[in-house]
């Protein structure tokens, strides 16, 4: 495997210039949220990186965050750093198939051992399911998560399929998928999700995680908090109008033209933790919410079953009408029964009412 | 439940509708009992009629008489305040539209946020103040039960869970807001099995004393 040359000499090779290269430290570094003065740091860590062995591993996913990484904007160093990892095993972007492809996996394992970096995307059948759901090479993407990740240093889970199990564990969750991290217990890993994560936030974990060889600072989640530390909401450029109460309420009308926050419209922001609203796709052209569109928290997880994507974040995920109107008829029957018990006994009291004498009263006292 | 959104979706699904559902059956079983029980018939001949002053002392009865107000000042003046400040945020406060819209099909205009949040923070402080005259006040405090002491308590939560959610002071949000429904949750379930049930019988009870003194063509 071409591991041998360092990031610095791969990146002269393809032609990325010092000032480009620079360019992208200083972003870097400001996504991490580290001070300008730390660039030359991180190019001087970037530039004698060893090109790490990259296995990338499918599972239950629809491709789009390969299709997210490949589509972030070219050519950037962001881009280059993709071909300057050794990213020795991608179903969707390697050249070799079948049997060759699966030789390549496990001989960039051997060489590796002990210091590769296993990206996956999309959820797993978990144990206990079906793996013919899902499998490769006749091998069930159970076993041959367990299998590549046992040498890894560290494994990066992209995509909130294999990060949170996504769109394949929505209700019923049919193939009874789960997510890398239910599955990898003693190796570190990093979940970048987002459905698909940002092409910038991805190569920038990586970035992160060749500068200082460590793991980075993570929310509970196990995301970087240098990407995610954030809500959608905290940062939304439409937040003024959210703090003056001004929502649009349809997709068409005056508000929405203006620019009005999304909220009524199903905007899940303000429980949303990633970094669109500042970084923005496209190559920072722009973001769902500038665009119109409410975000979907899709960098949450469950966000599948988290209610109507165009439904406000304060309306209820369960049918409340229904169990409303059940409730009330049954409270009314009970109602009625405990009136008509109480009705009966005020007419038995009256009959059964032994008059007291005066004699009885005296015997009393 | 092992984080922020699990536990978010479980007070925005399952336990919403436990919450719901305790409160639509508590509530209706005592109104039909109420109503079923009723009045006996009542045979004396009618003086007058039993709407106009049963309506009229709903109204009448919401506010103090001059001699009450100045016996109690500060209990008419705080127990206004922050019933009033309930109302409003509970009712013009565009997420609460949202939600009322989706269970009930209905919607009315909301107020802008700053104000609903000022409206909010005079609440809080109406409501800590009757609670520090509760506590300071001797009789007040050899009347109040633990009743008192729970229904001011859910009350409060309900308001100040709000207010942080609103605030984003508590992190990460999906906790902030959870607990802000959960509040809400734990209101709804004791609601028909404490004195707060005047939400819905105080008015009923007024109209009743006004419609009982109307017939009898008494000045209520
Ligand atoms: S559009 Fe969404 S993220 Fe932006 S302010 Fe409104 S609710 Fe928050
Ligand atoms: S705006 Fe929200 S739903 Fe859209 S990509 Fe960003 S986090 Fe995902």
């Amino acid at each position: 495997m071409a591991t041998q040359k360092t990031l610095g000499e791969s990146l002269r090779e393809h032609g990325v210039t010092r000032r480009g290269f620079l360019k992208f430290c200083a972003a870097t570094a400001s996504m991490m949220a580290l001070p300008p003065t730390m660039t030359s740091a991180i190019a001087a860590a970037l530039d004698k990186a060893r090109r790490p062995s990259v296995i990338w591993l499918s599972f239950q996913e629809c491709t789009g965050c390969t299709e997210s990484l490949t589509r972030s904007h070219s050519p950037t160093v962001e881009n280059l750093i993709l071909d300057i990892i050794s990213l020795d095993y991608h179903h969707t972007l390697q050249a070799a198939s079948g049997d060759a492809a699966e030789e390549a996996r496990l001989a960039a394992m051997k060489e590796n051992w002990g210091s590769y970096l296993v990206v996956v995307d999309g959820s797993l059948p978990g144990p206990g399911s079906n793996m013919g759901y899902s499998t490769i090479a006749g091998h069930s993407n159970l076993d041959i998560l367990k299998e590549t990740v046992e040498g890894a240093a560290a494994v990066v889970a992209v995509g909130t399929c294999a990060a949170f199990g996504g769109l394949p564990r929505a209700y019923p969750n049919p193939t009874g998928a789960v997510a890398v991290q239910d599955i990898i217990t003693n190796k570190p890993i990093i979940n970048v999700s987002g459905c698909p994560p940002i092409p910038t936030v991805i190569t920038g974990v990586l970035a992160q995680y060749l500068t200082f060889g460590t793991l980075p600072e993570m929310d509970d989640y196990k995301r970087p908090l240098a990407f995610f530390g954030q809500s959608i909401h905290d940062r939304c450029y439409r937040r003024p109008f959210y703090d003056k109460g001004l929502f649009a309420e349809t997709f068409d009308d005056e508000g929405a033209k203006a620019g009005w926050c999304l909220y009524r419209l199903g905007c899940k922001g303000p429980s949303t933790y990633n970094a669109c609203a500042t970084m923005r796709w496209n190559a920072g052209t722009s973001w769902p919410v500038e665009s119109g569109h409410p975000c979907l928290g899709c960098s949450e997880p469950d966000f599948w079953d988290a209610g109507g994507f165009y439904q406000a974040l304060s309306v209820p995920t369960a049918n409340a009408t229904h169990t409303l109107a059940v409730a009330g008829v049954a409270g009314a029957v009970v109602g009625g029964v405990a009136a008509a018990v109480a009705k009966k006994q005020q007419r038995h009291a009256v009959a059964d009412r032994e008059p007291v004498t005066i004699e009885q009263l005296e015997q009393r006292l | 439940m092992t984080n922020p959104m699990e536990f978010l979706l479980w007070t925005k699904g399952p336990m919403f509708n436990w919450a719901i559902a305790i409160f639509a059956l508590g509530m209706l079983a005592r109104l039909v009992e109420i109503f079923w029980l009723g009045r006996k018939t009542n045979y004396a001949e009618a003086r007058a009629s039993e709407w106009g002053p049963g309506f009229r002392t709903m109204i009448t009865r919401s506010f103090a008489d001059a001699g009450t107000f100045k016996r109690s000042g500060f209990d008419v003046l705080v127990g206004w305040i922050w019933h009033l400040g309930f109302i409003l945020v509970l009712f013009l406060f565009i997420p609460h539209i949202e939600l009322i819209k989706s269970v009930f099909g209905v919607a009315w205009p909301g107020l802008p946020n700053p104000i609903i949040d000022a409206i909010s923070a005079v609440t809080l402080v109406g409501l800590v103040a009757a609670l520090v005259h509760r506590l300071m006040h001797p009789v007040k405090q050899h009347l109040s039960t633990f009743e008192d002491y729970l229904t001011w308590g859910v009350t409060f939560l309900v308001v100040i869970t709000g207010y942080l959610a609103y605030h984003r002071l508590v992190n990460p949000y999906p906790i902030a807001l959870g607990l802000h429904i959960l509040s809400v949750e734990i209101f709804l379930i004791v609601l028909p099995f404490t004195k707060l049930t005047h939400m819905f019988t105080a008015f009923i009870a007024r109209w009743y004393n006004g419609a009982i003194f109307g017939r009898k063509g008494v000045q209520s």
